[in-house]
């Protein structure tokens, strides 16, 4: 199995997934083994940014002084277009099947993904 | 076969100076006077967690403090779907003759406890801990997902939501035991201060104080009688990231299984318990369970459908959202009152035949589901 890649999860700007060799299975939520066939053998690789929107949520009621200090903010799940879905945050009016891009933007003490329109 | 002998339930709000132990305690009381049985008869407990007092053994914990030295004891982590999950458990090892008399009890002072703060953090770590909850979600954001998505694929709007919390209020209004007594409009709801859009703070239930507790027994001990006929439980995931599509989801599966194994079919049921954190859970819960046909929930609402004199009276006490909500206990409510309907016991409340019993409770991000069919006996 290749070397675990740097991602936003560990303050790097990069989205990464995994893709199962044996299976073809895509996962974003990092593991040792695919969770579809438990086979090791995965293959680690960034993803482009880019995706559709999924749905959202404006988050206007925060639990934490650091959260708090960005509200409101737009939480959102995004179908890339590698085939996995994942959480992040977007801009304001973003809605269900817009083409989103990625970028980064700091949140509450560390660096979060931030997804805008497609131009 | 198993019977649901004994419930017990605090009224829920707040309950200053009571611990966990507490509340599960008064609710157990509650529970055995009801069954008439004596601590010496209970021989198995499940209990619930306390976010405000965890605890890795607080089943023996509890059974100690409450004075009973069962054969069969441990906790039982489900988040909203933990009170089913419990009596699903007491049902198989009263049916399987592990146990006589098993005591189902929770209680939290969630409300009085900790801060709100305290407890919506608390919840939101159901979220993952790298992918999800660095973004700073809540729970109502995680639900707030599933109802944007949910509205787009089935024509539902906010002001179709608002009518369950109403529901839930008017209900709520006839329980003296609920939370909240003043009386809600869907545009009260409309107005009320934004949490994580659509939805709004009486789209989401309240945090209480509160216990509730039952026995399941294998022996009748009263006249009235109520027969759990069969559950069933369905887990498609944890995160809401990794949650199959709206069609997929656990509430079909689990009562697909529960009407396998009880032979019974929703034609059959004449009183719903279901599930209700949000407004969209519940609108949610009724149509994947088959009470409502996809968006047509909000119009059953309008109807009268839902209401304690309508063709399928639901959570009459008030529900999650208008009865309260203290953890494990929440959904217990939903059984204790189903039991006081099935018996006869529900006063202003009681509805004309609640012969048959449909509950349904869900965990973590519609993560984990239990349903369950309950039959009164003669």
């Amino acid at each position: 199995m290749s070397e675990r890649l740097a991602d936003w999860t560990r303050g790097e700007e990069a989205i990464t997934y995994q893709t199962c060799t044996a299976c073809d299975h895509v996962q974003y939520f990092h593991r040792a083994f695919c969770a579809a066939c438990g086979v090791t053998g995965l293959r680690e690789a960034r993803a482009s940014g880019k995706g559709r929107v999924y749905a959202t949520s404006l988050v206007c009621r925060a639990a934490t002084p650091e959260t708090r200090a960005h509200v409101p903010y737009n939480i959102l799940l995004v179908d890339c277009s590698e085939g996995f879905r994942m959480m992040a945050h977007g801009a304001n009016g973003l809605a269900i099947g817009d083409s989103v891009t990625a970028s980064f933007r700091p949140f509450a003490g560390t660096l979060v993904p931030f997804f805008t329109k497609e131009t | 076969m198993s019977f649901m002998t004994g419930v017990g339930l605090t009224s829920y709000g707040k309950h200053e100076g009571s611990s966990s132990l507490d509340l599960m305690s008064k609710a157990a009381q509650l529970a055995l006077d009801d069954a008439g049985l004596k601590r010496a008869d209970i021989d198995g407990i499940l209990c619930g967690y306390s976010t405000v007092s965890p605890h890795i053994m607080l089943a023996t914990v509890f059974a100690e403090h409450f004075g009973i030295r069962p054969s069969y004891a441990h906790a039982v982590q489900v988040g909203g779907a933990t009170g089913l999950a419990m009596t699903m458990l007491a049902h198989q090892l009263v049916e399987a003759g592990v146990c006589r008399n098993m005591l189902v009890v929770a209680g939290e002072n969630r409300l009085t406890g900790q801060s709100r703060d305290a407890s919506i953090q608390a919840l939101a770590q159901v979220g993952h801990p790298d992918y999800e909850v660095p973004l700073g979600p809540t729970i109502p954001a995680y639900y707030g997902l599933v109802a944007n998505r949910y509205m787009h694929e089935y024509g539902v709007t906010e002001e179709d939501l608002a009518e369950f919390a109403v529901l839930m209020r008017a209900h709520a209004c006839t329980h003296p035991g609920a939370q909240f007594h003043d009386p809600i409009t869907v545009a009260d709801v409309m107005a009320s201060k934004p949490v994580a859009m659509p939805l709004k703070l009486l789209d989401c239930c309240p945090v209480s104080d509160g216990g509730a507790a039952f026995v399941i027994s294998r022996e009748r001990t009263g006249e009235a009688g109520v027969r759990i006929c069969g559950c069933a439980q369905a887990h498609t995931h944890q995160h809401v990231t990794a949650m199959p599509g709206l069609s997929e989801l656990g509430a079909e599966i689990s009562i697909a299984r529960a009407k396998q194994a009880t032979g019974l079919a929703i034609s059959d049921v004449r009183y719903a318990a279901i599930y209700d954190s949000f407004t969209i859970t519940l609108a949610m819960l009724l149509e994947d369970l088959g009470l409502a046909g996809r968006g047509e929930a909000a119009d059953r609402v309008r109807s009268g459908h839902f209401g304690r004199d309508g063709a399928m009276p639901l959570n009459t006490h008030g529900g999650l959202l208008s009865y309260g909500h203290c953890g494990v206990g929440g959904a217990m409510a939903h059984l204790v009152e189903a039991h006081l309907q099935m018996t006869g016991r529900a006063a202003n409340r009681q509805v004309r035949d609640a012969s048959i019993a449909l509950l349904h409770g869900d965990g973590g991000v519609l993560s984990s589901h239990v349903s369950m069919f309950l039959e009164q006996v003669a």
